[in-house]
């Protein structure tokens, strides 16, 4: 029963309130969809976090979704044992690289007085949930041995049925129980996630990559000469 | 040709009495809130100095502006590759403590103290954190400190002049300094506009007034890195970036931006200028000591019947370019070649021009006072109590003769007004110095008149902003009747 509601019912709430809430609070509140950078506040210690932690997550996250996207390659890949090593390792670095950087921005922001005043309930559950996934993936890394592998062999296929409105709940049912919180967390990570400060990443700034540098904006509309 | 309007503005650095009540009329009007304590989107600083943030000239340590590279000009710190590289640190964001830390004082203490031997004092309070601190900075700390070795001696323009000079600067007997009121500049190639990631600044199409759109800001905080004026702040509360505004609701209807209304000095000038953006790219690219007049080369004739002609082709309003044939600005920076722009080495095309202060003139003193019996007695350039290099580094991007071109004209037009006011200079005298300054009896008269007696609707030449047809083109005027008014919808708060 509690596997049907963490692993059937559960992703879908997650799903629902990521996309709903998300388009709200663009639509809605605009004014809040960023992430309160406090680097203002405090610089030194934040590169020490900030870009660790940065560098990991993209890292760790691209990687999941490799798993997801191509299990077959990455399985076939794994099939030398050399590969698998050097694909573990490195994703193992990553996680650990995270969890430097995570380490060091809840230190920092707890140990400045600057940062106390301005962090936000939300903000330490960002912290509280990215330590969860850090800790159960790594747990997953160390005790339970070639997980990159079983990742593409059975959670992929798991992920994808919950796409497909079909989840496959047995097959989670069966799986170890770090693996299951790590999935859970991560089901409520995403529930939390428009709520949160993470909002940030999906207004991740790539469309400034084409854009023209300089920006006019007339209010009237321009009656002949609509050179810009 | 491609004739577009800029509001733009002229600060006569002579006038300015450093009272700071520009300052504060914007304080009281826009920066007056939690996160914003710190932000003086005007501000006065006295030169020699090293101003607000601290030593904000040494693009050193701050990094902004543009630089010239092969065919063009790029972001010095940041844009599209080193913005996407400084993306999760950005290295060279000034700190609040390079501002200073905003404080008040406990006053409730003194009414609350216990009785007691001593008096009771009201401690300072940090606003950041409400607790107590020790103040050790403010937004003009150097305030009149222009001979001190302590600040003056670190600002950054000091490294144009020679060491002998720089000595001689700080002898108590040669002791000088100006005052500098500085807002956002409007620029013509704003570096924070270019730097943003989130499109959230732009420039203004009609006004050329840059606006900053806080519902787009994502608080990524490269325009603050990109301003060399830094002139663009990060409200540290809000997680939003914040900047002068031209105070754009006020010259909607008419009025002057309360900065240049509370001007108790009368120092300040606005007015419509016209300029040909198809000439932008040629400028940015000349050369250091051509900067100031390729930036000038810019501005139109407004009475030239091409530039109207092409004017109305870019459906500026005939008002509009009334107005820009009555700007002081024009006169000023054009006609006169009095106003020039500060920093523009930095190549963003400031809309903010100074007319250089010609200091304290009479720079003679004998054992009564000042000795009027001399020849030179105002003076002369030569004598300028400030050195040329240093002004140049100021507001010639280091080319001497434009300086020394505005300040001759002001010393000729001040020993013209000596010789029609006292008399005790001879005419033939000043009618010589006029010529030798590139300028005759009449337009001294035009600048003395704009300079010390001209009123309010001279100074202050406001375009009519059409805000009517602006706002019906993009809404119906009665969508928002039973509305509660302007500004948010929502209270600017974070949710999250």
């Amino acid at each position: 029963m509690l596997d049907i509601l963490l692993f059937g019912a559960l992703p879908y709430v997650a799903m629902v309130l990521f996309l709903v809430v998300s388009v709200r609070r663009y639509r809605y509140e605009p004014f809040s969809f960023s992430s309160l950078s406090s680097q203002f506040l405090e610089t030194r210690r934040l590169f020490w976090g900030s870009v660790p932690f940065h560098v990991g997550i993209l890292a760790v996250f691209f990687g999941h979704l490799a798993g997801f996207l191509f299990p077959r390659e990455l399985v076939l890949w794994n099939r030398v044992p050399v590969r698998l090593l050097v694909f573990e390792v490195t994703g193992l670095a990553f996680a650990l690289l995270v969890l430097f950087g995570l380490s060091g921005l809840l230190w920092r922001r707890l140990t400045t007085s600057r940062l106390r005043v301005n962090t936000s309930p939300a903000d330490l559950l960002v912290h509280a949930m990215l330590f969860f996934q850090v800790l159960t993936g790594l747990d997953i890394a160390l005790r339970l041995r070639w997980g990159s592998t079983w990742f593409a062999e059975a959670l992929a296929p798991y992920l994808r049925s919950i796409f497909l409105f079909q989840p496959d709940v047995a097959r989670m049912a069966e799986m170890p129980l770090s693996v299951k919180l790590h999935v859970v967390g991560a089901f409520f990570f995403f529930a939390a996630f428009s709520y949160t400060r993470l909002v940030h990443i999906l207004v991740a700034p790539v469309p400034y990559l084409w854009r023209p540098l300089q920006v006019a904006i007339w209010n009237r509309a321009r009656p002949q000469n609509p050179a810009a | 040709m491609d004739v577009r309007a800029q509001v733009s503005m002229v600060f006569h650095l002579d006038k300015c009495i450093g009272c700071h009540t520009c300052s504060i009329a914007c304080k009281n009007v826009w920066t007056d809130r939690k996160g914003a304590e710190y932000m003086w989107w005007n501000n006065v600083e006295t030169k020699p100095g090293t101003g607000y943030p601290s030593a904000w000239e040494d693009q050193e340590k701050y990094k902004g502006g543009w630089q010239r590279v092969e065919g063009g000009v790029q972001l010095r710190a940041v844009g599209k590759v080193r913005g996407a590289m400084t993306v999760f640190h950005n290295p060279n964001l000034p700190t609040i403590d390079d501002y200073y830390e905003p404080f008040t004082y406990r006053y409730q203490d003194l009414f609350d103290a216990p009785e007691g031997a001593d008096q009771p004092t009201a401690r300072p309070i940090s606003m950041v954190t409400g607790e107590p601190m020790d103040i050790e900075a403010g937004p003009n700390w150097d305030d009149d400190l222009g001979g001190s070795p302590m600040y003056a001696a670190n600002d950054p323009n000091l490294e144009q002049v020679s060491a002998a000079e720089r000595e001689a600067l700080f002898e108590v007997q040669r002791l000088t300094f100006f005052y500098l009121p500085r807002i956002c500049n409007h620029c013509l190639n704003p570096a924070c506009v270019a730097a943003c990631p989130s499109g959230a600044l732009y420039k203004r199409g009609e006004d050329g007034i840059v606006l900053l759109n806080q519902e787009r800001c994502r608080a990524w905080r490269f325009c603050v890195t990109a301003c060399p004026y830094k002139k663009t702040y990060f409200n540290w509360s809000t997680g939003k970036s914040e900047k002068c505004i031209l105070c754009y609701p006020r010259l909607e209807t008419g009025q002057a931006p309360a900065c240049f209304h509370s001007c108790v000095g009368r120092i300040r000038y606005l007015g419509m200028i016209l300029y040909d953006a198809d000439r932008i790219q040629s400028a940015l690219a000349a050369d250091p000591d051509k900067l100031v007049d390729a930036q000038r080369g810019l501005l139109l004739d407004p009475n030239d019947p091409e530039v109207i002609a092409g004017a109305r082709r870019n459906g500026i309003p005939d008002d509009v370019i009334a107005s820009a044939q009555r700007s002081p600005v024009y006169r000023w920076v054009v006609e006169w070649g009095l106003a020039l722009p500060l920093h523009a080495e930095h190549r963003t095309l400031p809309m903010l021009f100074y007319v250089p202060p010609l200091l304290p003139v009479m720079a003679k003193v004998g054992d009564t006072g000042y000795d009027t019996s001399i020849d030179d007695f105002l003076g002369t350039v030569d004598s300028y109590r400030l050195p040329i290099q240093y002004m140049a580094s100021l507001f010639g991007a280091g080319n001497e003769g434009v300086v020394r071109y505005a300040l001759r004209k002001q010393l000729a037009v001040r020993t013209y007004r000596r010789a029609v006011t006292a008399g005790d200079v001879d005419m033939a005298k000043a009618d010589s110095l006029l010529a030798a300054a590139d300028s005759n009896r009449q337009q001294a008269d035009a600048i003395y008149h704009l300079t010390s007696i001209a009123p309010f609707d001279e100074r202050f030449v406001i375009p009519p902003m059409h805000r009517e047809q602006a706002i019906e083109m993009m809404e119906d005027p009665l969508t928002a009747k039973g509305f509660e008014g302007f500004g948010f919808r929502q209270r600017p708060e974070r949710g999250a």
